[in-house]
């Protein structure tokens, strides 16, 4: 991983490739951006917060999707992660809420995943949390940590 | 309590982190639903799970867990023990189920360590 | 030590009694992955667990379970409580974590009949 400069922590972007069906290296972006959100020296609760949610939506796009991208964006006031993914989509958005909702197969389950509580788990800890999809074409997930 | 007593109180066997014997752990989280995990427990305690894949290891990392135990005898996949000498988190495993598992560590001290602040919402 | 003494003592909300709410517990299983928990659990145990599916009920069935009790302040899904009253399984909610309240159940069992 390139070095991540502290000064860069009012303003950084980066994106990651996330491969669909790849679960030997699924979460690796996760601690990725864990590890550059430390260096920054930013507030440990922010850390792991924004790490819990990318972690989440990280395993969806590998559960779920043929491919996607993880993109961090930090400036002065927020930590914003999105996960877009190409794949089928979300049907009912409002079903797959539903805690304990899930389409998961056995290997998903396997992993300790798969439990339907994926996407409230990012609700929980993302101040803001916007989830849109397209049957067919994937899904596109913002979720914002607040610095302030 | 050290790691070291958690070690003996569960018969355990070090698989990683034999150098971090003298580690203090206060908490501890059981759970075969990493999401769970990721929606409770606490950093810088215990993970007791039955799993040994590499979701447990990332788990793991992203929280901040001092250590995993392994129950039933489990052992990490060759991939998870890779990945967990990579990001230096210490592995145990026991043969005890995770009944006797936590029923053993409560009763010595450990506590739980799950975050009753705000529960989760829509977790109906 | 029976169900009773256990929803008492840990302050258990009560989500289907069954009429078994006097059934013996002999021991304990603490698990989240059916397919572990139908290998290993004992009859008479007293399953702990975070899963709320209704597919718990049919594994307590099967292994003769006391009960289910779901921690983390967990509800059972609507389906879940029918089919446990269905199948006469008691189920119960607990604002514990799985290790806190594995901990004082091994406890009462301990002391008690063990």
């Amino acid at each position: 991983m390139h070095p991540v400069d502290i000064t860069e922590k009012n303003n950084y972007q980066r994106s990651f490739y996330v491969e669909g069906g790849n679960f030997t290296y699924a979460g690796i972006v996760s601690t990725s951006i864990k590890s550059i959100l430390k260096k920054m020296d930013l507030p440990v609760d922010l850390v792991r917060k924004s790490a819990i949610v990318s972690y989440e939506s990280e395993i969806n796009i590998v559960s779920y999707a043929k491919k996607g991208v993880i993109k961090l964006t930090i400036d002065s006031r927020t930590i914003q992660i999105e996960a877009i993914d190409e794949g089928p989509g979300i049907p009912d958005i409002e079903l797959a809420m539903q805690a304990g909702y899930s389409t998961a197969d056995q290997r998903i389950r396997e992993m300790g995943f798969g439990a339907g509580m994926g996407l409230s788990n990012i609700k929980r800890y993302a101040d803001v949390f916007d989830l849109t999809s397209e049957v067919g074409k994937g899904t596109y997930l913002k979720m914002i940590i607040n610095r302030i | 309590m050290k790691l070291r007593e958690v070690k003996e109180i569960l018969d355990a066997e070090v698989i990683i982190g034999d150098d971090k014997l003298d580690m203090e752990v206060k908490t501890a989280f059981g759970a075969d639903l990493m999401s769970d995990v990721l929606a409770f427990a606490k950093a810088g305690g215990l993970l007791l799970t039955g799993l040994t894949n590499e979701q447990v290891i990332r788990t793991a990392d992203i929280l901040d867990i001092a250590a995993i135990i392994m129950v039933r005898g489990k052992r990490p996949t060759a991939e998870s023990m890779a990945l967990a000498r990579d990001l230096d988190i210490p592995i145990l495993t026991t043969k005890y189920i995770l009944f006797e598992t936590a029923g053993r560590l409560y009763t010595k001290g450990i506590v739980g360590c799950l975050d009753k602040v705000d529960a989760p919402s829509g977790h109906n | 030590m029976d169900i009773e003494t256990i929803v008492k003592e840990l302050n258990l909300k009560v989500r289907a009694a069954g009429t078994n709410l006097r059934k013996n517990i002999s021991g304990g299983y603490t698990g989240d992955l059916l397919s572990d928990v139908m290998a290993n659990s004992q009859e008479g145990d007293i399953w702990i667990t975070r899963q709320v599916h209704q597919n718990i009920v049919a594994v307590a069935s099967l292994k003769d379970h006391a009960g289910i009790i779901i921690v983390n302040s967990c509800e059972p899904a609507k389906d879940t409580i029918e089919k446990a009253a269905q199948e006469n399984i008691p189920v119960m909610v607990s604002d514990l974590s799985a290790f806190e309240l594995t901990g004082k159940i091994y406890n009462l069992l301990g002391k008690k009949d063990r």
